[in-house]
């Protein structure tokens, strides 16, 4: 097994054909093996990466706690929703909504965080939360006087990505093969991510990169090194906002329904976990935390079905596990690997080094105590 | 004016409820600089436990006086909960107090799940009844209603603050938390068992958490194993707005909170020709949280902690 | 070494398990039929009386011995969980259909049986929501897309027309909990109650979490009304009663099916008395089987909570289609649902072209002693 990786690992071009044929043939292993459900489980994991990929950038490189992220992923969907259903009868093609939904998620971005600049920390936790809140009640109520989000009952039939005369909703048969609606949104998806990712990855050890890792280590020491805090920080919130923004108006168009409930706070704490587990900062570990959280709910149902099948009958409902084992697996990890499943390099140092300089380091990677 | 008044009365009842709960976060807060998410939980299990007790003495003995069974109820609440939080912070917490700030605030996300879909498999999916076997008094004061109830929960709540703020600032205890909360190397360096020192402080915080617990289920009449983090997180924002680290702080900001609600919920659409109403209640609680922490990010009584945050 | 011993072992063991159950329904065909509704959650309880209902109707069918085209037949109830969430609603629906289901039977809130609705109709299998009742669900022109409940128009004309002519209200004011059912039936209401000539005096929210309505209730007191109209659960309607009686509102409490249910009661103790509540269908009791109908349910899974009987007959309707069909095959059972004319314990059940019931009644219960009591059945 070694071998084969060290293998891979001195033939760059061959792992990355091995790698990009893998992506492309996933949706048909995947359908093949396990059923079209977990391809849109597949699908929803992609969706999760785009969103962790966001709030990596605001929580993983500048160090800023947001608990209310899915506000911006929210005001991404309601975007598309409006621009693209028989709401308000318009039906602008997705390639001219995405900008708009991902301009005006960066937009609120800003909008918080210009008055939490000051605030660091836990206050910056409970601000981000209660935007969430204020933002989830706005979308809930604003069905009167004016009908613009029609309310509780949320949007419906929102129009599907189109691309080249054919909308994903449906299959399309090509060289004699049906693709299902399912595959396709997980090409479409895979590109953006694919390509957010290249954006994130670029931005990590850009200037605004190492000024965000210098904010989050220090932010009087950053200051004084001559970089523009405020600047700084209110671009991490608008770029985490703006991915949010995209995740969103995929979102709408893959589910054809919007509605509040869709982004209960429950969420912002989901992504927050993902990151967390995966390895903060860190983008292979935020991609495992997202497929890994949205995988493993999915695979406790069969806890389930296997009973069935073996005992005929259900004994533990893993409904009622699903959640509570959640839990469990979110303070173990904690404990016994606070840095996430795949840490990054500078984190895996901190930790393995013995000396007690590193602890502090480790120590005050968030925390403006020092 | 009688409108007024019993809104000003519907404030400060729901405000002493969430000031006994702020208590809870404000002296954990304190000490740690840790959003305990799980007190609104522990807050929950009071009033399940409670009412379990309330639900077998009742059908033991149907002639026990109503008010002697709520409080052989709270009399096993208040140990329950105590124990729940000592084994919580033991269990969950202090393996984590020199990792990195996120981590314990992540492990109390992931101990309130755990405390609420535990509660969920003992005491089942339905929301659960209070017997009405409070007395129920009711006075008119200036035309507005008020009962025994609120009376109580008003007196209770007033009385627990002053217990615990003597207890804070005349025992020594409470110096070992002062100290403790100031810099926990120096107060071991004191001679202060820190590890002691907040344990005891959670165990208080759970025992005033199940008080509020009993109270609110007796007060709505109900207990659900949803029911604490709402209430928590409401809690927690009273905190702040007080002065989180202050126990006076925590109970102004409990008191202006309800007050806020009340009047916010009350006359938001008369004042605004309908165009808001009441469904932005929490949006009222919410936008003043963040007007107190942009203009007063130390709120409204504390002094100590605004650079700390 | 040793744990792939006891993997392996283990596996043969599930195959042997699973062989068995091969060879038992060899002789009988398995239809699996999906049920989805939140089994975690705030609303799990709810959920959980669905999956009961449609449990209770397919182990009667399965004892009665279904048999369709000359072959057995065993209904095979595959019981999901959506959290109430629009997203795993859908990714659940894929699901099911993947497992070759041939109808379902929910799913439980408006917000997560539209969602789902979509992949159900890609799949052309039949969907029969027992509860879901916002009328985007049958508006969307799904000829899949089925209901058992009468919508929130229906019931919200009802309500309006019963609290404006029987009850004699004038000033009403209205409380809904910003969810997409206590909005749509509130709004409904409105509508209807306006149009008989009543003022709306005070319009108030709460939400689906809330406890403590003394500010809202308040500022109704201030408006006088003679009736306050509640679009909610039982879960804010029962303190709801219990704080207007504290507070001294004197108008009468009127409700949706939301609050038409024992634990109501329950949770508004003496104050319930009075508070009048509509359900759709006629009284389960004076039904053919609805007593029987309680008996088991009550026998196996204790109280009903609310929407029970409605997945109880949605799994009758269903079964009923496919028995004309002669077949369990979707195409021919969507074929048959249009012509449904069941007698359930809800009431006869017909459809419009829509989905939508068509006909049937809605009848009103007010708390009398303790316990629902039939005041009225009215005939839409």
């Amino acid at each position: 097994m070694r071998t084969a990786l060290d293998a891979l690992r001195a033939r760059p071009r061959l792992a990355f054909a091995l790698l990009a044929a893998l992506l492309v043939a996933l949706p048909f292993l995947v359908g093949a093996g396990l059923g079209n459900s977990w391809v849109r489980v597949l699908d929803f994991v992609l969706l999760y990466i785009l969103l962790a990929l966001g709030l990596n950038i605001v929580v993983g490189y500048a160090g800023l706690l947001d608990l209310g992220f899915i506000a911006f992923y929210a005001i991404g969907a309601y975007v598309y929703a409006l621009l693209a259903s028989p709401h308000f009868g318009l039906h602008l093609p997705f390639w001219a909504i995405l900008p708009i939904s991902m301009a005006l998620a960066g937009l609120f971005g800003v909008l918080l965080g210009t008055p939490t600049l000051r605030l660091r920390g836990d206050y910056l936790a409970i601000v981000t939360l209660g935007f969430h809140e204020i933002i989830r009640i706005f979308l809930n109520n604003l069905n009167a006087p004016y009908n613009l989000t029609n309310g509780p009952q949320g949007i419906n039939l929102i129009d599907p990505i189109t691309i080249g005369g054919h909308a994903l909703s449906r299959p399309l048969e090509l060289f004699g093969v049906t693709v299902p609606s399912t595959y396709l949104y997980y090409y479409v998806f895979l590109a953006f991510t694919l390509l957010v990712m290249a954006v994130a990855i670029r931005l990590q050890d850009s200037r605004l990169g190492r000024a965000w890792a210098a904010l989050r280590e220090d932010e009087v020491a950053a200051a004084a090194m001559g970089i523009n805090t405020r600047n700084v920080k209110l671009l991490a919130f608008a770029m985490g906002a703006t991915f949010a923004g995209l995740a969103g108006g995929l979102f709408a168009s893959f589910q054809g329904f919007v509605s509040p409930e869709s982004f209960s706070l429950w969420e912002s704490f989901l992504v927050l976990c993902m990151i967390v587990l995966g390895g903060m900062g860190h983008i292979p570990g935020v991609i495992l935390g997202a497929a890994l959280l949205t995988v493993i709910p999915e695979a406790l149902r069969y806890l389930g079905d296997l009973q069935r099948a073996t005992l005929g009958h259900v004994v533990l409902d893993p409904a009622d596990l699903r959640m509570l084992l959640f839990g469990i697996a979110l303070v173990i990890m904690m404990i016994y690997r606070p840095a996430g499943l795949i840490p990054s390099r500078q984190r895996k140092r901190e930790l393995t080094a013995r000396d007690g300089v590193a602890e502090q380091e480790q120590a005050s990677l968030y925390d403006a105590k020092a | 004016m009688d409108i007024l008044t019993q809104q000003l009365i519907n404030g400060l009842v729901l405000g002493s409820i969430y000031a006994l709960v702020a208590l809870g976060y404000t002296m954990v807060y304190g000490i740690l600089e840790l959003i305990n998410f799980a007190h609104g939980e522990v807050t929950m299990i009071g009033a399940m436990v409670a009412l379990t007790v309330i639900g077998l003495l009742l059908g033991m003995a149907p002639e026990l006086p109503g008010l002697m069974v709520v409080f052989s109820g709270l009399l096993v609440a208040i140990p329950a909960c105590m124990a729940l939080a000592f084994a919580i912070e033991k269990v969950a917490y202090r393996p984590l107090r020199r990792a990195p700030r996120l981590a314990p605030l992540i492990t109390a996300i992931g101990v309130s799940i755990i405390l609420q879909n535990v509660a969920m498999l003992v005491w089942g999916r339905q929301y659960v009844a209070f017997p009405a076997i409070l007395p129920q008094g009711q006075y008119e004061v200036f035309g507005a209603h008020i009962t025994d109830l609120q009376l109580v929960i008003v007196a209770l709540s007033l009385t627990t603050m002053a217990g615990l703020w003597l207890l804070v600032e005349r025992t020594r205890l409470g110096r070992a938390m002062r100290a403790t909360a100031q810099s926990k190397e120096v107060a071991a360096l004191m001679g202060v068992n820190v590890d002691r020192v907040i344990s005891a402080t959670f165990v208080i915080g759970a025992a005033i958490a199940a008080i509020a617990g009993v109270m609110v289920s007796a007060y709505y009449g109900l207990a659900h194993y949803h029911m604490g983090f709402l209430l928590g997180l409401k809690a927690f924002a009273a905190a702040v707005l007080g002065g989180i680290g202050n126990i006076a702080g925590a109970m102004l900001g409990g008191l202006l909170l309800g007050i806020i609600e009340a009047l916010g919920a009350g006359y938001i659409g008369d004042l605004t020709g309908g165009f808001l109403g009441s469904h932005y209640q929490d949006v009222f609680a919410f936008f003043v949280l963040i007007l107190v922490l942009v203009f007063r990010p130390s709120g409204l009584l504390g002094e100590r902690v605004a650079n700390r945050a | 070494m040793k744990s792939t011993l006891f993997a392996s072992s283990a596996l043969m063991l599930a195959l042997l398990v699973a062989g068995c159950g091969d060879k038992k329904s060899a002789d009988v065909d398995v239809i699996r039929i999906g049920s989805v509704a939140p089994l975690t959650g705030p609303q799990a309880h709810l959920g959980k009386d669905n999956e009961n209902g449609a449990r209770l109707a397919v182990e009667e069918i399965n004892a009665g011995g279904l048999v369709l085209n000359g072959r057995k037949v065993r209904l095979e109830l595959i019981g999901e969980d959506d959290h109430a969430e629009p997203k795993t609603a859908t990714i659940v629906a894929q699901k099911l259909v993947d497992q070759g289901v041939k109808a379902v039977i929910g799913h439980l809130n408006s917000g997560t049986t539209i969602p789902a609705s979509k992949i159900y109709h890609d799949a052309g299998i039949p969907q029969i929501s027992p509860s879901a009742t916002a009328i985007a669900y049958t508006a969307q022109g799904y000829k899949t897309a089925y209901r058992v409940m009468t919508n929130d128009e229906q019931q919200g004309k009802v309500l309006g027309e019963y609290a404006t002519g029987p009850l004699g209200a004038r000033r009403i004011a209205v409380i809904d909990d910003r969810t997409a059912y206590g909005q749509g039936l509130a709004d409904e209401f409105e509508k209807a109650a306006r149009a008989a000539g009543a003022e709306i005096v005070a319009r108030e929210f709460t939400n689906d979490r809330a406890t403590d309505f003394a500010a809202i209730l308040t500022n109704i007191k201030g408006k006088s009304p003679d009736l306050v109209f509640f679009g909610g659960m039982d879960p804010q309607g029962g303190p709801m009663a219990k704080q207007m009686k504290r507070l001294g509102v004197n108008a009468r409490l009127l409700g949706g099916d939301g609050l038409q249910n024992a634990n109501f009661i329950k949770l508004a103790g003496a104050d319930a008395e009075g508070v009048i509540a509509s359900s759709p269908g006629l009284p389960i009791d004076s039904m053919p089987g609805g007593a029987a109908f309680r008996e088991d349910f009550e026998a196996k899974y204790g109280v009903i909570q609310v929407y029970a009987p409605y997945a109880y007959d949605a799994v009758y309707v269903l079964v009923s289609a496919m028995i004309r069909a002669n077949s369990a095959e979707p195409a021919k059972v969507l074929a048959e649902l249009p012509n449904t004319d069941h007698n359930g314990v809800t009431g006869p059940i017909r459809f419009d072209h829509k989905g939508d019931t068509l006909g049937g009644a809605v009848t009103l219960y007010q708390v009398k002693d303790g316990a629902w009591q039939v005041l009225e059945t009215v005939k839409r």
